[in-house]
């Protein structure tokens, strides 16, 4: 093994550790900071409130993001809440507990002292949110109201009805607005990151196509922000927008940065099923739902009498049956293999037979009509809209999806990468959710990263690192540009036959039949020769209409599909490495008599970080050792 | 029912392309054909871009990402309807069951001096982004916060101020109204923040600021003739136009200045 992973965690008692290490670091004196500048990419949770932080600071900093407006960042779509250790309910509630629960979600594949800091810093946030004007939920008191999530026993969920993701990002949005009338923030939209510049072995710019103009652009600061989400997209069909890409962080990975923990990928249980060929991308419904709807499918399979036909002794309420405890309050990655387990024993319902049944007829008849639609009435008003039925009347049919990535770029405590000065924020980064995560912890992690631990690590490391100024016309700026120039040129050249959401369609088949909600050592061994082969059409057969010097929305997606073309097959080396089933990663060779999830904490207890080594050749693994000094290492038992 | 409708469709679109803002628009006829009514409005347009994309023709441009009406991306007139027949709807969430076999269905992008076409169906709604940095927005550096609950809303307050900060930032609004005004988006933001205790600070300088901003970006004036509110996806009613005007008198009449320098 080339480099040792240093995970930079500080020593000490878990709940000081946080406090200690903001004590210990350097600190950048503010008329310093004004000569400072600092990249943000993304700007969504993550991205928009680390750039508003850092502004507040007195850094420069320019935010960039591939959207018209930073406020149409995917966060924005986030529905359910954001956990916080408050404990305002009364109901045992702690910084501990809410660890606990995450270490313990996660499967045991996450690094403690970063959970840890992550539940220390859940109340601030709430507190900040509140002050910027979020309008969360509220009780006829006056106070803030809570709902419970999956993987918990307490409430400690805040929202606001199901658009919290919407109104987080809009508080985190305007917090940056400000900055950018300040001018402390100067915004690029309409920006795509197209590679990462490393200038004596430290992040020191970027480089990205404007999406108007399609000129190439570059520029340069002291330190590098990803924020760029997830890589759900690889599926072709998931919960994430249509722009959600792996693209900044794989172009980083290209660069040095390690890749962890791959195929760590979650499919959340409850988003509306596919109806069509047509399909684009799939919309979840929060798990909040799963507070008062109830999981089902007949007990016979084929039964396809209409749900209100069938009697409630010849429904089989699996959650409720298996998990007595936690019932359809099960995690995600548990959830969703159950409904797979009853689609695939030939009792899913609906149309197409994939899928099972969120029934509200007993939660409507114990709280009445209105109280539902004030819990869920945006999520019901979505569900009839796509699929022309009311849920009022007859159960929601649903289905898992792809929705979120735990894994992404390794970064230690201070949340930089392998790269020197090069800093991953929010989904983008691999860090607190192990190989599940729980129900409305994104978002509590994206702006933990952005407001509360970014602000404190980059200082420290402005602090510790001398950069020189740097101008775009260094060698390194001009190489990294005609790179990019050559591959675009590349993609608009080949003229093929295939438009590109054809290959990524065949992509994301493969992706979900093999590397989805249950692998194989066989299956994925298919779907790296599938992958292998299919990039290698993408680059003789692609076309992509138009040309590259303006406003081109299929060459943007090319761009994105040769990205996850590679990724996907990271994404399988990765799930075939990891001999274990733990979390939403589920090998069939290792699980228990009941089905669960079987951990090898001998073998695996690590995380994985690929060192990309080329296109087509198998990345080099480095493993970074768990330690649970605190959680005890057990088997995850919900029931 | 999702999936279960074997229906298609065969549609005429006329569609106006326009290749950049340097360019004349015209209106294109295209044939949608073989539209499954469970496919989206934008997933019609994808199917038509694919049959575009191997003709050989250049794809219809259209701004989308989430495509379940909630970041604001997408939005254009469809038959002279802002985001489509259906109320409190947005594009994306649009689907084609609303439409008959042979319809004719007219796509044209947003009409606005303040919001340049960019390609086809795409305009630049930027305009919005710097209305919102001129005081859209609560001033509390990070780590300076309170205790949330150190400071009770009375629920009809959060949930009315809720209820204005659902806007989406799509020019639903401005699009739909005959002068082009941008009321209700900015008195969304308005009404948002003044309905909230943790807004009041801030209240006199953030509604004449806003508003100034509003009219140098080029949008109309107000005749509250109310097609803003009829065509928003997120159904912000009228009463916030009333209150940022009550707010803006107010404000008009209140001003005071800080003393410059004064421990600043």
């Amino acid at each position: 093994m080339s480099q040792k992973l240093d995970s930079q965690v500080p020593s000490g008692d878990i709940s000081e550790k946080w406090t200690k290490h903001k004590f210990n670091m350097k600190l950048v004196n503010p008329a310093n900071k004004r000569k400072h500048t600092i990249i943000v990419v993304g700007t969504g949770l993550a991205g928009a409130s680390a750039a508003a932080s850092l502004g507040e600071l007195g850094y420069n900093v320019k935010a960039f993001c591939v959207h018209e407006s930073p406020r149409r960042a995917h966060s924005v779509a986030a529905q359910g809440g954001i956990n916080a250790a408050k404990n305002y309910k009364n109901d045992g509630d702690s910084v501990y507990r809410l660890f606990y629960d995450t270490v313990k979600g996660g499967d045991f594949r996450a690094r403690e002292a970063n959970v840890h800091r992550l539940a220390e810093i859940s109340t601030s946030i709430i507190d900040q949110c509140v002050a910027q004007g979020v309008p969360f939920a509220r009780e006829y008191g006056g106070l803030l109201s809570n709902r419970s999530f999956g993987g918990a026993q307490v409430s400690r969920t805040f929202y606001a009805r199901g658009q919290t993701g919407q109104q987080l990002l809009i508080g985190a949005y305007q917090a940056m607005m400000r900055q950018v009338d300040r001018k402390q923030v100067e915004l690029f939209t309409r920006r795509e990151m197209l590679d990462l510049v490393i200038v004596e072995g430290k992040a020191r710019g970027i480089v990205v196509r404007n999406l108007l103009s399609g000129a190439i652009e570059s520029y340069s600061a002291d330190s590098v922000i990803l924020a760029t989400g997830g890589y759900s997209n690889v599926f072709f069909l998931s919960t994430n927008a249509m722009a959600c890409a792996v693209t900044a962080a794989w172009r980083a990975h290209k660069k040095g940065a390690f890749f962890a923990n791959p195929c760590f990928t979650q499919i959340h249980p409850t988003c509306i099923p596919v109806a069509g060929e047509m399909q684009s991308k799939l919309t979840l419904m929060s798990e909040s739902l799963r507070n008062d709807g109830r999981v089902w499918v007949p007990k016979t399979a084929g039964d396809k009498r209409h749900p209100s036909q069938i009697p409630d002794n010849e429904r089989d309420y699996y959650l409720e049956r298996v998990y007595p405890s936690f019932g359809n309050l099960a995690p995600r990655d548990i959830a969703s293999r159950q409904a797979k387990f009853a689609v695939d024993s030939g009792r899913g319902v609906g149309p197409t037979g994939v899928a099972v049944y969120l029934d509200f007829r007993d939660a409507i008849n114990r709280l009445g009509k209105k109280a539902i639609s004030e819990r869920y009435g945006n999520l019901f008003q979505m569900y009839a809209k796509i699929t022309g039925e009311d849920p009022y009347e007859v159960p929601m049919r649903m289905f898992p999806a792809p929705h979120y990535t735990m894994g992404g770029l390794w970064v230690d405590y201070n949340l930089m990468s392998t790269v020197p000065g090069l800093f991953v924020a929010g989904e983008a980064n691999f860090s607190d959710h192990g190989a599940n995560r729980l129900g409305a912890s994104a978002l509590m992690q994206g702006l933990a990263d952005g407001y509360f631990v970014l602000p404190y690590t980059i200082g420290n490391y402005l602090a510790n690192t001398k950069t020189d100024k740097l101008e775009t016309s260094h060698d390194a700026f001009k190489g990294a540009e005609n790179a990019v120039k050559s591959e675009i040129s590349k993609l608009m050249n080949i003229k093929g036959n295939r438009s590109v959401d054809s290959f990524h369609k065949e992509l994301g088949r493969t992706m979900w039949e093999y590397c989805g909600m249950s692998r194989s050592a066989e299956g994925l061994k298919k779907a790296l020769g599938d992958i292998s082969k299919l990039r290698e059409e993408f680059w003789t057969n692609v076309r992509v209409p138009g040309d590259a010097s303006y406003v081109n929305p299929e060459l943007e997606k090319a761009c994105r599909v040769a990205d996850f073309l590679e990724q996907g097959e990271l994404m399988c080396q990765d799930a075939l490495e990891r001999n274990e089933s733990c979390g939403g990663h589920f090998r069939e060779e290792y699980q228990t008599p009941d089905n669960e999830a079987k951990r090898d904490d001998e073998n695996f207890c690590h995380v994985a970080a690929w060192e990309f080594q080329g296109v087509g050749k198998k990345a080099q693994l480095h493993k970074e050792e768990l330690k649970f000094e605190n959680v005890k290492l057990s088997t995850r038992s919900y029931k | 029912m999702a999936g279960t409708s074997q229906k298609k469709l065969n549609l005429k679109l006329k569609v106006w392309r326009q290749k950049s803002n340097k360019d004349q628009g015209s209106f294109v006829e295209i044939n949608a054909e073989g539209v499954s009514e469970d496919a989206s409005f934008l997933e019609m347009l994808d199917q038509v871009n694919e049959s575009l994309i191997k003709k050989g023709d250049d794809p219809i441009a259209f701004d989308h990402d989430c495509r379940e009406g909630i970041c604001g991306s997408c939005g254009f007139m469809i038959n002279g309807n802002a985001h489509g027949p259906q109320k409190g709807t947005t594009v994306c969430q649009l689907h084609m069951r609303a439409f008959k076999d042979g319809d004719s269905i007219v796509l044209e992008p947003w009409r606005a001096t303040a919001f340049p076409v960019i390609k086809d169906l795409m305009v630049n709604r930027s305009a919005f982004d710097r209305i919102i940095s001129a005081g859209g927005f609560i001033s509390v550096d990070t780590g300076n916060a309170p205790d949330a609950n150190g400071l009770p809303v009375p629920k009809p307050d959060a949930d009315e101020a809720f209820a204005n900060a659902t806007c989406i930032g799509c020019g639903a609004c401005v699009a739909s109204c005959k002068n082009a005004s941008a009321m209700l988006f900015t008195s969304a933001k308005v009404s948002h923040l003044a309905l909230l205790p943790q807004g009041q600070v801030e209240k006199t300088e953030r509604v004449l600021r806003m508003v100034a901003q509003m009219d140098s970006e080029g949008f109309g004036s107000c005749t509250s003739t109310g097609a803003c509110s009829a065509a928003c996806p997120k159904e912000i009613k009228l009463t916030s136009i009333a209150r940022m005007n009550r707010e803006l008198l107010a404000a008009t009449l209140n001003k005071k200045e800080a003393v410059e320098g004064d421990g600043v």
